[in-house]
């Protein structure tokens, strides 16, 4: 906002007090119908008489956006969590391209951003108290939401200057904190959204209550890749209390189907509605798809060249052991505990939403993963958005096919309605993470030497699911995440990649393809190890020629681990890492052996390498559960597809870690990098192959599939 | 269509629903109490989970109309007794809640829980909330926060003259 353009927004304000809206004029393009990675600063602080309101941009879904975003703006501030408001934004314009959340960006790319919104305020605050008093603005000290003026002993309140305060300038380059002096950062602060969370308070998207709202449940195809020939609603509309019945279409990615929805006055009479209806279904020739089929079909295309990743000397040079090996992992659902639902009303041209969403900015405009007015034809302006607290999103609320859907129906009736899915449709609907097959081949010399490593990724792409038109011998770069970042120095190297066809929604799942990949590669630098009669963790330190993140990730792993320290007998462990996009985490998995044979996981250590913390604890409450969630799809059934139906309906065929299932999780968080990084996601990646390295010590067995295929406790 | 009495946190509504329409979905749409969640409508998640004469129960699972306007029914809302208190301040103290969405329903369990076996063992507290799914993976701070409440509420029974 240009200084002018604030004066006449603080004029129209003035009608209902006080107001300054930092709006930070070195935001480029706050508006900009652009795709940023970076966060766009915006009026993210609002002082005006009825006190302080931090907006937070990233979505609260469990990852603790809502404390760390108000936690970075406030300390610069000088306002404690108590003072202040915190409020989710919902995709308005004025908060501009940054309001989403995924790929653990929130304080890997806010953490400066949200600093200096705080510090150009304060700093703001500080000059108009100063200009008020007559006085210099070193003289002046800025605390708990006050300005300090000690020699004369005068206090204003923020409050009161806020006024004066909008109409300066915004610092360019304010003065940061020095970290000795943060109150809050780096400090296990409590999060202000868990009181609402405990008693019920916390409004999810599916607790929206809109006045003479209808509710629907909509039948989809069950063959996956099918859509609606024709539908009969006689019974449906029998049953009372259904309103209505309709068809409307849900568009992810490139994939379009179009299902059956019954309106009703209570979810209730719309499931039953729901029951009634006859469905004439166009499965197009998916209904003979079987999964165990494509999983061959990954197999066979294993012995194809591929498109090239990333290449490094020869791999072609001869060595004196060739290692070859094959892994496989599964389709996995995201399984939010909050079921996909979204409330619309529809007048004329008006679009009002209320929803669970990770991508705000995209539901109301252009963003991060698309737009969807553009998609829809739909202005804009014309479109509001309350987005609620999210009840889980892992990568699944990315995707805005259920508003599309919802809104579909909503155009059909005049009253607004809420659309919500079962658990059925969200285990049954996708989209799913996909399953990623990887051809490894690893070279030794004769001093046991790794002197070639190879990496080869065969499967579905994200970009073929996302994009009708997309080049299918181009490298799709989400596929092959990580395999080439891994800082292990071995001097020949090949990774690439065989695109898979495939007709099934895919999504981004918590740490992405990582979550798959870092399996093949880490058990695989596991079967090196073995081969070079080595220990698998100072194997992966040696391989290190240089003082890299994950050389010290490693170190700091062996000391917490006491791993020089052999454990007494029937107990092992495995070891692994991973290093990406979101960020770098190592693992120690120590199981043991129960009467009956089975594998007990007993015990997890985790390293995780972030440059800095905004909150210890939360940070472990993270990994935490990242590491269960990783548990989750390491030990139970997959997604799988029979006669082109998914397989599994519930949580008793697709079961998550429970209570009795969890491991204690002891977890070190190392802050010396220069680099900040992620923490929602780098837990995920290097547990399963841990898990499977410490079967290995334990068993002798070698898995290479995902899910294990070995009994758990 | 049947006229429907049901005491809910001390307070009487008369609801017109279709008796076989699942408690939870009377709670959230029909008297407005939002805190108790749907997550998988098979009983399989507990999510839903509402406390009948201090009893939990799976409200997706429990027809409104077996249940009499003499049974009551508590939810989060209505969560306000000594120990449902110090549960939900050991929740806190223990920063158990992530996304949030399934902690109506464990704090229901626990509180049950912690009703019938005061001093539960840790293999209790896995058996006993083994059937409220956590998807961020809050159990271990669960755990903890019942095991906290535990000692807390009894620590204080001691000392606390009035109920």
């Amino acid at each position: 906002m240009s200084l002018e353009s604030r004066r006449s927004f603080i004029k129209k304000a003035g009608a209902t007090g006080l107001t300054f809206w930092l709006g930070l004029s070195y935001v480029k393009g706050a508006n900009a119908p652009v795709i940023s990675t970076a966060k766009s600063l915006t009026p993210f602080i609002k002082i005006d008489a009825n006190g302080i309101t931090i907006f937070n941009p990233n979505p609260e879904m469990g990852q603790g956006s809502y404390q760390a975003v108000a936690s970075m703006i406030a300390e610069e501030l000088e306002v404690s969590l108590d003072q202040i408001t915190i409020k989710n934004t919902s995709g308005e314009k004025e908060f501009g391209a940054g309001q989403w959340a995924g790929g653990s960006s929130t304080v890997r790319e806010g953490y400066l951003t949200y600093r200096k919104i705080g510090a150009s305020a304060k700093e703001m605050l500080v000059k108009a108290a100063s200009q008020t008093w007559g006085v210099s603005p070193e003289s002046c000290r800025a605390k708990e939401g006050k300005v300090l003026h000690a020699a004369t002993n005068r206090t204003l309140k923020y409050e009161e200057l806020a006024e004066a305060a909008s109409l300066l300038e915004i610092p360019k380059e304010p003065k940061l904190k020095d970290p000795k002096d943060f109150k809050m950062l780096g400090k296990s602060v409590k999060r202000p959204d868990i009181p609402l969370k405990v008693t019920g308070k916390a409004e999810f998207g599916i607790d929206a209550d809109v006045p003479g709202m209808l509710y629907s449940s909509v039948e989809r195809c069950p063959v996956i890749g099918g859509t609606l020939k024709t539908f009969d609603a006689t019974a449906a509309m029998k049953v009372p209390g259904v309103v209505k019945v309709v068809s409307a279409e849900r568009v992810i990615g490139k994939y379009s189907s179009t299902g059956v929805a019954v309106i009703a006055k209570t979810y209730w009479a719309a499931i039953q509605g729901r029951k009634a209806l006859k469905i004439d279904w166009d499965t197009k020739g998916f209904e003979t798809f079987n999964s165990s089929d494509y999983e061959q079909k990954l197999r066979a295309l294993s012995k194809e060249e591929g498109i090239l990743d990333k290449q490094k000397g020869s791999v072609d040079l001869p060595v004196a052991q060739v290692v070859e090996s094959f892994y496989e992992t599964p389709m996995v659902a995201h399984h939010p505990l909050e079921p996909m639902n979204c409330t619309v009303h529809v007048k004329g041209k008006k679009v009002e939403i209320w929803t669970s969403t990770q991508v705000p900015i995209s539901v109301t405009g252009p963003g991060m993963m698309g737009s969807l007015p553009g998609m829809m034809g739909i202005d804009p302006e014309d479109i509001t958005l309350h987005a609620g607290f999210i009840g889980g999103g892992f990568g699944r609320r990315l995707y805005f096919d259920y508003i599309v859907e919802a809104i579909n129906v909503a155009k059909q009736v005049d009253s607004p309605v809420k659309v919500v899915w079962s658990r059925e449709d969200s285990t049954t609907q996708g989209p799913f993470r996909p399953m990623t097959f990887s051809k490894m081949i690893g070279g030794l010399s004769e001093k046991n030497q790794v002197v070639s490593f190879q990496h080869k990724v065969i499967s579905p792409g994200f970009m073929d699911s996302a994009m009708p038109n997309w080049d299918k011998t181009k490298l799709d770069s989400m596929m092959t995440e990580g395999i080439s970042a891994q800082e292990y120095d071995i001097p020949n190297m090949k990774n690439s990649f065989v695109f898979a066809d495939y007709h099934v929604p895919l999504a981004a799942w918590r740490s992405v393809t990582s979550s798959t990949l870092a399996f093949a590669h880490e058990c695989f630098i596991d079967e090196l190890a073995h081969k070079a009669e080595k220990d698998p963790l100072d194997f992966r330190i040696d391989l290190q020629s240089t003082n890299t993140d994950t050389k010290r990730v490693l170190k700091k792993l062996r000391e917490i681990t006491n791993w020089g320290k052999p454990l007494p007998a029937g107990k092992a462990r495995g070891v692994a890492q991973w290093d990406f996009f979101a960020g770098l985490s190592a693992q120690a998995v120590e199981v043991s052996l129960a009467k009956n044979g089975a594998v007990s996981v007993d015990k997890v250590y985790v390293v995780i390498d972030l440059g800095t913390v905004v909150n210890p604890d939360n940070v472990k409450a993270q990994v935490e559960g990242a590491v269960l969630m990783a548990l989750s799809a390491a030990i139970h059934p997959a997604i799988t597809l029979k006669n082109g139906v998914v397989e599994q309906k519930n949580f008793d065929t697709t079961p998550v870690t429970r209570m009795s299932e969890a491991p204690e999780v002891i977890v070190e968080i190392i802050t010396e990098g220069a680099k900040i990084k992620g923490v929602g996601e780098p837990g995920l990646p290097p547990f399963a192959p841990a898990l499977g390295n410490a079967i290995f010590a334990l068993t002798k067995k070698r898995l290479r599939k995902l899910p294990l295929e070995i009994d758990f406790v | 269509m049947k006229t429907i009495e049901l005491s809910i946190n001390q307070q009487v509504h008369r609801i017109e629903v279709d008796p076989e329409m699942p408690l939870l979905w009377a709670i959230r749409d029909i008297v407005g109490l939002k805190g108790t969640k749907f997550g998988c409508g098979q009983g399989l998640c507990g999510a839903c989970t509402v406390q009948l004469d201090g009893q939990p129960i799976r409200s997706c699972q429990t027809p409104v109309g077996s249940i009499t306007a003499k049974q009551k029914i508590t939810t989060i809302e209505g969560a306000s007794t000594r120990l449902e208190k110090i549960i939900q301040a050991a929740w806190i103290e223990h920063q158990v809640p992530q996304c949030g969405y399934c902690q109506s329903g464990q704090i229901m369990s626990a509180t049950a829980l912690l009703k019938s076996n005061p001093k539960p063992s840790e293999t209790d507290i896995e058996n006993y909330m083994s059937g409220n799914i956590c998807r961020c993976g809050t159990y271990s701070r669960i755990k903890s926060a019942i095991q906290t409440a535990a000692k807390n509420a009894a620590k204080n029974t001691s000392k606390s003259t009035k109920s």
